[in-house]
């Protein structure tokens, strides 16, 4: 060929040199420098977001797991609470809280009283608003379990008020308690005054975490205990379920169904499914499983339903991936000794994807832990107070969940519940982290490579 | 095969439990305005009765009388709450769905605010001021022209020169109801501008454009609760909210309230009827729950009574105006009354 004799011109290499860097080296290593410096951007701002978030987050929630307490002598004036002396339940019951309080404030006057402190002309029902007005539900409780109490003057911790108790969390100042109609600048000297005496104290609040749900009026007593219980309920049924159907269908599909038309389309048609919204499935978990099915509404069973639902996409894909990394070599191995195709899976190469398949399975459950949408269309958003049986019987029983917990509170309005949906979101924070954590440690553990 | 067969056997677990599980405890949904006061009486009902606490749900008055409407049985609601009257739309679909009776209880009132930053002016507003500040439309020198106005003073010289700028319920709360018939359409009467209105564009367009509301940015729908109302107007300083009477008087070192027609808003005003701007609350009961759902009957019956709704009781506290007509209602919550045709 002729052409192949044409000499192209080429540009000549006047001064060039390795180490001299001319216009064009300069212009790439420019470019690699903006580049790294985009990279180095981007990193900062999305440190900066979650640096942000997580402070935003801490600072408003932390305070959520300290709480103040008062502790005094309560005299159980049987007066009061057994009018005729003979400590039937069935009459014992028939007293009120309203009784109770009674019983519980006269005791605080007087224990205020007994300590020496000027009230600055508070009247009784003044002091009392210093207590949650759950803690005279906690006394019933206590009496109406021990009878044999009534009469005797009990050591009690009750729970303060919620504006008391913000005082000391930088909520409620002195300024603001002028302004505040729920609170007297002279019940915050007051509480001052018996913090001095050791009466009134601050300590871990453990009750924010076993405790139910509380009423506007009491936002100090409110707690993520059913909310514990009903996404833990929830997490069970999503476990039991999509682990079986997902592994399942997930080594069906990739390892005995016949690669055709109909087997493309149900692929398809799972990747699709992971990216339907989660709302979706609340509107189905509404139609079918309460409209038809006629489960209950706020149950976990149906909330756990709809997760399986949404979750099996999830898990579905990773565990095909776990599959399909697992080398051909092994499975001609097992199938050139004699195994059937059946003991070649699940002696040789289930065993092998069991790494991928735990952290893909453990990813899509932390998913479905954080999940609200669903949820919010089957009832679970509600004010539940009591605990669900046991298991299996306690997933028919209304709960609420993690998420829809901090949802809910964030549309109180006693500014007390600001708190808790924050200390709400970091117990939820604190769950994702360690089932995250867990599966790094699996993968660490027992992935192999080939 | 273990994992199918631990798969049937926790299968049919669940569907024995469920079959052997009837309900027990009273369901509730509805308005998210009567909710903190059901929440407050279900948690005392479930302290200090034998039955568990009832299950209260939010999600608004139109959704919650839906869900009531669904029909008869343990997978439906007992009761509905509802911050504004049944509809015949809602009891079309109860009878449509065999729900035939339903007891209508008024619990009492709410009343709607006024509320801006707590360290801002002082307002003291009519429900005219509203109507020129808000309509599309206003009377300005006799002639209906597009609302001019800028700041309050424009509106009303008695008022601060500060910029107009409101946060109102939107159009799916049923506080905007009230906002619209109680402000918007009293002001309107009271500006003037109705007449006018109505001559421009004939009765009926008239009146409904009392309340067409400016769009240049001023008056801002809030579709979220007060919490967001609450937010914005921190962000906002300058912003006037309107607000339920309860969530003002739990905030009230962060919110100045104004008055209205020169009347402090507080459930005494609101009970004596000087305060003109309030509605009542309701909850609807699914007669045929009554006897099968236990606890229904002594729930509502505690609801209602002088412990929980009177004038003393924790709702009042919690910013519940008492219904005068209490005892009536207790008599007909007792004998369980079913409500009659809409008038």
């Amino acid at each position: 060929m002729t052409d192949a004799t044409v000499s192209i011109p080429r540009p000549a290499r006047q001064g060039s040199s390795l180490f001299k860097p001319d216009g064009r080296v300069k212009r790439r290593n420019s470019a690699e420098t903006r580049f790294r410096a985009y990279g180095m951007t981007a990193i900062v701002i999305a440190l900066m977001a979650l640096v942000w978030l997580l402070y935003s987050i801490f600072s408003a929630g932390l305070p959520a797991f300290r709480q103040t307490f008062v502790t005094m002598p309560v005299m159980l004036d049987p007066a009061v609470l057994d009018k005729n002396g003979n400590r039937d339940p069935a009459e014992l019951v028939k007293v009120t809280t309203v009784g109770y309080s009674k019983v519980l404030d006269a005791s605080f006057v007087a224990a205020v009283e007994a300590a020496g402190i000027d009230t600055g002309g508070l009247t009784p029902k003044d002091i009392a608003g210093l207590l949650s007005e759950e803690s005279a539900a906690t006394l019933r409780g206590r009496v109406l379990a021990d009878p044999a109490l009534i009469g005797q003057t009990i050591e009690f911790t009750a729970l303060a008020g919620g504006r008391i108790d913000g005082y000391y969390k930088g909520r409620v100042t002195m300024g603001s308690a002028t302004l505040d109609s729920n609170v007297k600048p002279e019940q915050l000297m007051l509480a001052d005054a018996l913090r001095e005496r050791g009466i009134l104290t601050q300590s871990f609040n453990m009750g924010f975490l076993t405790m139910p749900d509380a009423s506007d009026k009491r936002p100090e007593a409110a707690g993520l205990g059913v909310a514990i219980v009903g996404s833990f309920y929830m997490m069970i049924v999503v476990l039991v379920l999509s682990l079986p159907i997902g592994v399942a269908a997930s080594i069906y599909l990739e390892e005995f169904a016949p690669k055709n038309r109909l087997t493309d389309i149900i692929e398809v048609n799972i990747a699709n499914l992971a990216a339907v919204p989660s709302i979706v499935y609340g509107i189905l978990g509404l139609a079918v499983f309460i409209n038809i099915g006629g489960l209950p509404q706020s149950a976990p069973i149906v909330g756990g339903l709809v997760l399986t639902l949404m979750t099996l996409p999830r898990i579905i894909i990773p565990t095909r991936a776990a599959l399909n990394a697992v080398p051909p070599s092994i499975r001609d191995a097992a199938l050139g000794v004699g195994a059937s195709k059946l003991q070649s899976v699940f002696h040789h190469v289930l065993p092998l994807a069991m790494p991928g398949i735990l952290t893909g399975m453990i990813i899509g459950l932390a998913q479905a832990l954080g999940e609200t949408a669903p949820l919010l269309l089957i009832g679970m958003v509600a004010f539940v107070r009591d605990f669900p049986d046991a298991l299996p019987g306690g997933l028919f029983d209304p709960a609420a969940a993690l998420p829809v917990q901090v949802y809910n509170w964030t549309q109180r309005g006693d500014p007390g519940f600001v708190e808790r949906a924050s200390g709400a979101i970091i117990v939820l924070l604190a769950f994702l982290l360690i089932m995250n954590a867990v599966a790094i440690y699996l993968r660490r553990k027992f992935e192999r490579r080939w | 095969m273990n994992i199918a067969k631990f798969t049937v056997s926790a299968l049919a677990m669940a569907a024995a439990a469920s079959a052997a599980d009837a309900r027990d405890q009273v369901q509730i949904a509805g308005s998210s305005t009567v909710l903190p006061y059901a929440t407050i009486v279900a948690e005392a009902f479930g302290e200090n009765f034998e039955f568990p606490t009832p299950v209260v749900e939010g999600g608004g008055s139109g959704a919650g009388r839906k869900k009531l409407c669904e029909g008869v049985g343990e997978n439906t609601i007992d009761i509905a709450n509802s911050s504004s009257r049944i509809k015949q739309s809602d009891i079309d679909l109860c009878a449509q769905n065999g729900v035939n009776e339903i007891m209508e209880v008024r619990i009492g009132y709410d009343g709607i605010v006024f509320a801006s930053d707590v360290n801002g002016a002082e307002f003291a507003f009519t429900p005219a001021d509203w109507y020129n500040a808000l309509a599309a439309e206003v009377v300005k020198d006799g002639a209906l022209v597009a609302n001019p106005n800028k700041t309050w003073a424009d509106v009303n010289s008695a008022l601060p020169a500060q910029d107009i700028l409101a946060f109102i319920p939107g159009t799916k709360h049923g506080t905007r109801e009230v906002f619209d018939v109680k402000v918007l359409e009293a002001g309107c009467k009271a500006s003037g501008a109705e007449d006018a209105l109505v001559a421009a564009k004939g009765e009926e367009d008239g009146k409904k454009a009392c309340l067409a509301l400016r769009t240049d940015g001023v008056s801002v729908d809030i579709d979220g609760d007060y919490t967001e109302t609450l937010a914005r107007l921190e962000a906002n300083r300058n912003a006037i909210g309107v607000f339920g009477l309860s969530f003002y008087q739990n905030n009230t070192d962060k919110l100045r309230v104004a008055t209205m027609d020169g009347v402090v808003p507080s459930t005494e005003s609101i009970a004596s009827g000087d305060y003109p701007i309030s509605r009542p609350l309701y909850f609807y009961v699914k007669k045929a729950h009554l006897g099968v759902i236990p606890g229904l009957q002594e729930y509502i019956d505690f609801f209602v009574s002088d412990d929980m709704a009177g004038p003393d009781g924790p709702l009042a506290a919690y910013g519940l105006v008492s219904d005068p007509e209490l005892a009536a209602t207790q008599a007909a919550v007792a004998a369980g009354t079913p409500m009659g045709p809409l008038e």
